[in-house]
This record gives structure tokens, sequence and C-alpha cells, in this order.
């Protein structure tokens, strides 16, 4: 199990580092120059901001230092936003886009289980067949169609009420996070509903399924105790993507809710070309996503001891 | 009918001993390559087969519609902005002669309250004429416009102006005049500015035009006469918030989400069999090597890459992105195919009849184009149809956040990015590009969905 850990991290270690060496990369194959957004300019001031950010070294020296203050956790500061570092940025934007993803990934992860296991015992009957349909539906229709449709439903709601019982936009209060988190893990539950639902009806044929009933274990018991315990298990490995899927699929949430997060706050860097705001959101993001993969990965290894010995790739 | 029987006398010799036929059983059943089967099992699937039938529709709809109907995805119609569908629209021609007004002698009005706030003429886009009866004291009255109903006096909506005499009862409202209902209030003041009464009317305006711009426009000739009707422009769909075709747009944005979302995933597809068919086949350490580098490209967070490719090759925010997207979408999207084919053609070379083909001294390049390639062709496809609907989700995700597609290049997401401006009061310049995506991405799902059915591909690895 240690060894596996450490495997893991080893592999996690190097992804990061190769995230931050093409983030590096691609930003510096920029034909533009950074500066250029900027007024025109005195050469003397010119030189004085190059240097402010280290511009005027070469490009080797420039990956050194940019390397060595990653794994300070240092991104430096902020092209457009005078003396504002990015540490801060991320600090202060990122739990707000944190909090409503862990919302969205619970309501994800619990509706997937929940439908993909009614559909799953429902089999060809009519629940399945409205699940399954809203599932296909889901996965259909883009995010911000239903980030616009939640808007107005909540819109509709309260005047329909007379009084504000949601706001519609904005981020500060529990009331702020439940129709934004729900449009962002709606793709997500229509995935994970499929994959419990194929899942649950793999496990429904197996022989140890068979042996239990034949032995006269309770039907719930069987349900509960053998048949979900089982089929939760691929559901748990597909969590660390869909932390991906979540997590990136924020930008478009943000962006309509008004939410103060970090993807909005990307967006805004890339159409302002703040490099240093890009790159330590990229990897920012880079290594919290490689970091979630591990976590899953580790927290599978616990529940499935199968998974334990090294048998990994093919 | 006569039943007359006759009787023949028949030698002996006439007759023949019947050999005793040994009947062997024979296959029924011709004998089915593996595509014909897999043909055979998604035809009797009819929902991949009316998806099937739709992407072919969609195709048509992108491509070939716009060689038989001349359609202008960029012209805009400046009379006619963000209209909903409709079949016909007619407008009046209006002559543009400022209101001579109406006056009617303030000192001697004995209403105490503003009544009667009546229109002195059709309304129309060129012009709203009001009028009303004068009150007694008021010597300025206030024109306001809303596009809701006022509920008070603090909510009367756009203050237009105010009478410039005393006596002055009327008012002509020329401002950026739509086909919308209009609630008109009229408020009275006297010499104090003190609110003494005010009244609301209900105006809805036809659609017009004024007759130099008619003619400007070519909508008429000389030989109209003002008060005529003209036909307008037809425009199926409606248009958008710039006066666009809608369907002119749809057509042309289809072909651009089409391509992205069609040509890349063919792209990836394509150098994830290379990439992957060749590491399984060198195997070893080569194979280790490869697939670890793939590992990372996984691990990249997808749609920041997708941006960050964009700004790597200098695209400002503003200009259009087609190519770096489809750059960023073959670079980002070939890991997951690669590493699907290099585990069937690992399984494969396994296989007793990849080695007995080998032992018939079968060549390298026979065996690929012989025996891999056809058997991972099923998995590949596959994963192609599911790669698609991503695809144009991607681009629609991009270019709604402004990052990829920009205007005036029409495509269905840029289109969702406008329409969503004018939701409430427009819903047609959202819903149409919006279900357009989600009918072409439902049946490349389906269509995805029936050919795994039929192929009986596991998507092993993926």
């Amino acid at each position: 199990m240690k060894q596996f850990i450490l495997k893991r991290l080893l592999s996690g270690f190097i992804t990061i580092w190769f995230i931050a060496t093409a983030t590096f990369v691609g930003m510096h194959m920029v034909p533009g120059d950074p500066l250029a957004n900027a007024k025109a300019m005195k050469p003397e001031i010119r030189k004085n901001l190059e240097a402010r950010y280290g511009l005027d070294k070469p490009i080797l020296q420039q990956y050194g230092i940019f390397m060595g203050n990653m794994l300070q956790g240092d991104f430096g500061i902020s092209f457009t936003q005078k003396n504002r570092k990015v540490n801060d940025i991320i600090r202060e934007h990122f739990p707000i886009s944190a909090v409503l993803g862990v919302l969205a990934l619970v309501i994800a992860a619990v509706g997937g289980i929940v439908w993909g296991a009614i559909t799953a015992v429902y089999r060809n009957r009519w629940p399945d067949s409205v699940i399954m349909f809203l599932v296909v539906v889901s996965v259909s229709v883009p995010s911000f169609v239903f980030a616009m449709l939640g808007q107005l439903g909540i819109l509709n709601l309260n005047n329909w009420l007379g009084f504000s019982l949601l706001p519609v936009a904005g981020w500060g209060s529990p009331s702020h996070m439940i129709v934004p988190a729900l449009v962002l893990g709606l793709g997500t539950m229509a995935y994970l509903t499929r994959l419990m639902r194929s899942s649950m009806l793999e496990v429904t044929s197996a022989d140890y399924i068979r042996t239990a009933r034949a032995k006269g274990v309770p039907p719930l018991r069987i349900f509960f105790k053998h048949q979900l315990r089982n089929a939760i298990l691929p559901v748990i490995t597909v969590l660390g993507p869909a932390i991906a899927a979540i997590t990136t699929g924020g930008f478009v949430v943000e962006l309509v809710f008004a939410i103060p997060g970090l993807g909005r706050y990307f967006v805004q860097a890339v159409q302002q070309l703040d490099y240093t705001v890009i790159m330590g959101t990229t990897v920012f993001y880079g290594a919290f996503l490689v970091l979630m993969v591990l976590v899953v990965d580790i927290l599978y290894g616990f529940i499935d001891p199968r998974i334990r010995v090294g048998k990994r790739g093919g | 009918m006569n039943h007359n029987l006759t009787t023949v006398a028949m030698p002996a010799d006439a007759f023949e001993t019947l050999q005793l036929q040994v009947s062997e059983d024979v296959m029924v059943r011709p004998s089915q390559s593996y595509w014909q089967d897999a043909w055979r099992r998604l035809k009797a699937n009819r929902r991949a087969i009316w998806s099937l039938y739709l992407i072919v529709a969609l195709l048509g709809f992108a491509f070939v519609l716009p060689l038989v109907v001349k359609l202008d995805p960029e012209s805009q119609d400046l009379t006619q902005i963000s209209q909903g569908p409709s079949f016909a629209r007619t407008s009046l021609i209006v002559d543009t002669a400022p209101w001579a007004g109406r006056y009617a002698d303030h000192s001697v009005a004995t209403n105490t309250r503003l009544t009667q706030l009546q229109l002195a003429q059709e309304p129309h886009t060129e012009s709203v004429r009001l009028f009303w009866q004068p009150v007694h004291g008021a010597v300025e009255y206030q024109v306001y416009r809303h596009i809701l109903v006022p509920s008070g006096l603090l909510d009367l909506g756009l203050p237009l102006g105010a009478t410039q005499y005393p006596d002055q009862v009327y008012y002509e409202d020329r401002l950026k005049l739509k086909t919308d209902p209009y609630y008109y209030s009229v408020v009275a003041l006297d010499a104090g500015h003190k609110v003494l009464s005010y009244s609301s009317l209900e105006v809805t305006p036809r659609h017009a035009t004024s007759y130099g711009d008619a003619l400007r426009r070519g909508l008429i000739d000389n030989s109209v006469a003002i008060g005529a009707e003209v036909a307008l422009p037809r425009h199926l769909l409606g248009t958008d918030q710039l006066g666009r075709d809608m369907l002119a747009r749809l057509v042309y944005g289809a072909q651009t989400s089409l391509f992205i979302g069609i040509v890349a995933p063919l792209l990836f597809v394509a150098l994830g069999i290379v990439y992957g068919g060749l590491s399984g086949y060198l195997g070893g350490r080569a194979d280790e090597v490869m697939m670890r580098f793939a590992d990372f490209v996984i691990a990249l967070p997808f749609l920041l890459f997708m941006i960050l490719f964009r700004v790597a090759m200098g695209i400002e925010s503003g200009e259009s992105g087609i190519t770096p997207m489809l750059i960023a979408l073959v670079a980002l999207g070939w890991p997951s195919v690669a590493r699907l084919v290099r585990g069937q053609v690992l399984q494969l070379r396994e296989q007793p009849f990849v080695e007995a083909a080998q032992l018939m001294g079968g060549s390298s390049t026979y065996l690929i184009w012989r025996h891999m390639l056809p058997n991972v062709m099923g998995v590949v496809l596959v994963s192609l149809t599911f790669a698609i609907p991503s695809a144009i989700f991607t681009e629609a995700f991009l270019s709604f956040i402004g990052m990829g597609v920009a205007p005036p290049t029409p495509s269905w997401g840029a289109m969702c990015n406008d329409g969503i401006k004018s939701f409430l009061s427009h819903p047609h310049e959202l819903l149409f590009p919006a279900l357009l995506i989600s009918v072409t991405v439902l049946a490349f799902n389906l269509l995805g969905d029936g050919l795994r059915d039929a192929l009986d591909a596991k998507m092993k690895g993926e």
C-alpha cells in the first residue's frame, strides 16, 4: 500500500511538473509581447517593467526562476492589477469555486447513485425509461442553456411567490449556491447515473447475488449490502475526472450567475492577457486536478483491496 | 367447368426409379463479414438509424442548403432587428415631416385631471403622436415611455421630454420605436413644478419605413405613394439583434460548428491510431515512454489548455480562432484514442489468428493492414462518434465565453452568446442555436450508443 501511494505521488508530481512546463512553453511561444497592452512607454520605463517581471533574463533562466518560485508556491505578480499577487487572487477566489464545485459534486454523486440504482431496479419499465430519457437530454443540452434556464426558473419562482426566495445572481449566502450547484452538477449526475445503471445491472447477474438469494437473504439486505456496495465501486473511480469536469465547467456557471470564482477570473485574465495570472491559475488548477485524481485513486485502493496490488495500466 | 376424366394407358418404361437422395445439411445463412453483421444489427436499432438520418439532414442543412438557396449571414436589415420567426411581414411607407401638433388655450381649461390621452394617427415605428385635453393650472407636461405597465408616479419609465409652451397639448415620439407594446404616460405640472395629474396609454406601433429610407434601401420605387404597404425581406426564423437573418446564420454557423466538430475528431483519432498503434506494436520501453507521455497530456486541464492555446497562438480576444481551436482540440484529444488503440493492439497481438499469420510468413505491413487495423476500427469508430459531440460542445462552450469563434463569423456557440443577452425579450435568438446544438449532440450520442452495441465494442482502457 505504501509503495502504491509513493508511486502515485511521484507520478503525480511529474505530471504537475509537466503541466507547469507546458504552460511556461505555451506562454513564451506567444508572438506578441506581454507589455504590448500598456500604453506607449519610454524605453527606460519599459526596461524597468521588464526587470520587474524578469523578462530581461534569458529564457532558460526565466524558466528556472519560474520553477523555483512555483516550488515555493509563489506565482508572481499580476500584469494588469498593480501590486496584486497571483497567490492572493487564487486565495481569494478559489474557495468560492471550490465550495460551488464540492456542492455540485455531492449533488451529482448522490443523484447519480440514487437515479442509477432506481433505473436498474425498474429496468425496462417506466421509471427507467423516464430517467434515462432525462439523462440523454441532460448530456445533450449545453450547460449554459441550463444555467440560463436555472436563472429564469428562479426569476419566475420569485415573481410567482411575490418575494425573493432565491437570489438570481451573486454570491454570499447558501441560497446563492443551490441553483448554480444544481446546474453545474447536472451533466456529471447524468453521466454517473448511466454508469451506476450499467454497474448495477452487471452486479445483479453476479454469482454472489444468486448465492445470497439462494441462501434466503432478505431482498432489501441483498440490495443494500451486496448490490449497491459493489456497484458503487466503478462510480468512485470516475469521481476524479468528474471533479475535473466540474471545476472547469464552473466557468460558465460563474459567468452566468455572476459568481466571483476563479474560473471567471481566469477568463477575464485571458481577455486581458494577464500572463502571470493565466500561468498561475493553469498550474494551480492542473496541480489541484492531479491531486484530486490521486486522492480518489488512493481512496479506491482502500475501498477495494484488489486494486492495491500494483496491477496498473493495460 | 367440365370434369372429364380420360384414361390414358401408360407403358411401364415410362416410369423410372428414383435414386434415394441424401440431402446434406446446408447452411442457409450466407456468411457475412464483421461489418455486414454490424450494419444489420445497427439497422435493427431504430433510435440509432433515426439519429443517422438526422445527422444526414443536419449535414444537408449546413452544406447543401446554401448551395440551393442564396443565404447571406452578414448583411444587416436594420428595419427588422430582433424580429421573431414569421413568414411574411409588411411595412407602412410613411412621411417623415414633423407634426404641426395641437394647441389649446390653457387659461380656459376646466379639467382638473388629465383626460383623453389619445393618438392622433395610427402609431407606427417612425412616429407615435399623442395629444390630450389641457389641465387647469398646468403649464408643462412631461412625457414618459415604459415597456412595462407603470405601477405609479415613480415608475413611468423613460422620460422622453417635456412640452415647450403652456398651450402645447401634444407630443410626438420618434425615439427608436419598435413593434413592441409601450406604455406612454403624460404628467401635468403646474408653475411650481407640482404634479397635478397623470394618465397612461398603451400603444403598439406597427412597422413603418420612411419614404426616403425605403427608396434608399430599394424596398420601393418612385411609383409607390406614401401610405402604401410594402413587403419586407423575408426572414423565416427571424433576425438577430443586428438585423441579420437567423436562418442564414444558423446554416453558416452549422458549417463552422460541424466543421470543427467533425474534422477535429477525425484528425485526432487518426493521430491516436498511429500513436497508439505504434506504441502497442513496438512494446517494451518505447511503449512505456510513449504511454507515459500520453498520460501527461490527459492530465492537462482540458478547457484551460484550450484557452491557453489560443493565447499562445497570439489570438487576442475578439479575433476568430477556428484554426487554433482545431489544433488545440487535436493536440489535447489524441491520447484517449491512443490508449484505446494501444490496448486493442496489445490484445490482438496475443490472438491466435495473428500468431498464425505471423508463422505463415506474413509481413508486418500485411499484419497491420489485414489484421490489426480492421479489428481496431470498431472501437475507433465508436470513440470517433462520441468524440464529435464533445468537440461540438467544446466549440460552443469556448465561443460562449468569448474564447472561440468571434464575430462576424457565425457559429452556434457564438450565436448562443449573442442571444443570451436578449433572452427574455427575444428568446428565439438563443433558442434556435441552442436547440440545434442539443439535437446534433443528441443524434451523435444515440448513434454512438447504437454503434457500440452493434460493433460489440468494449470501450476498455478509455
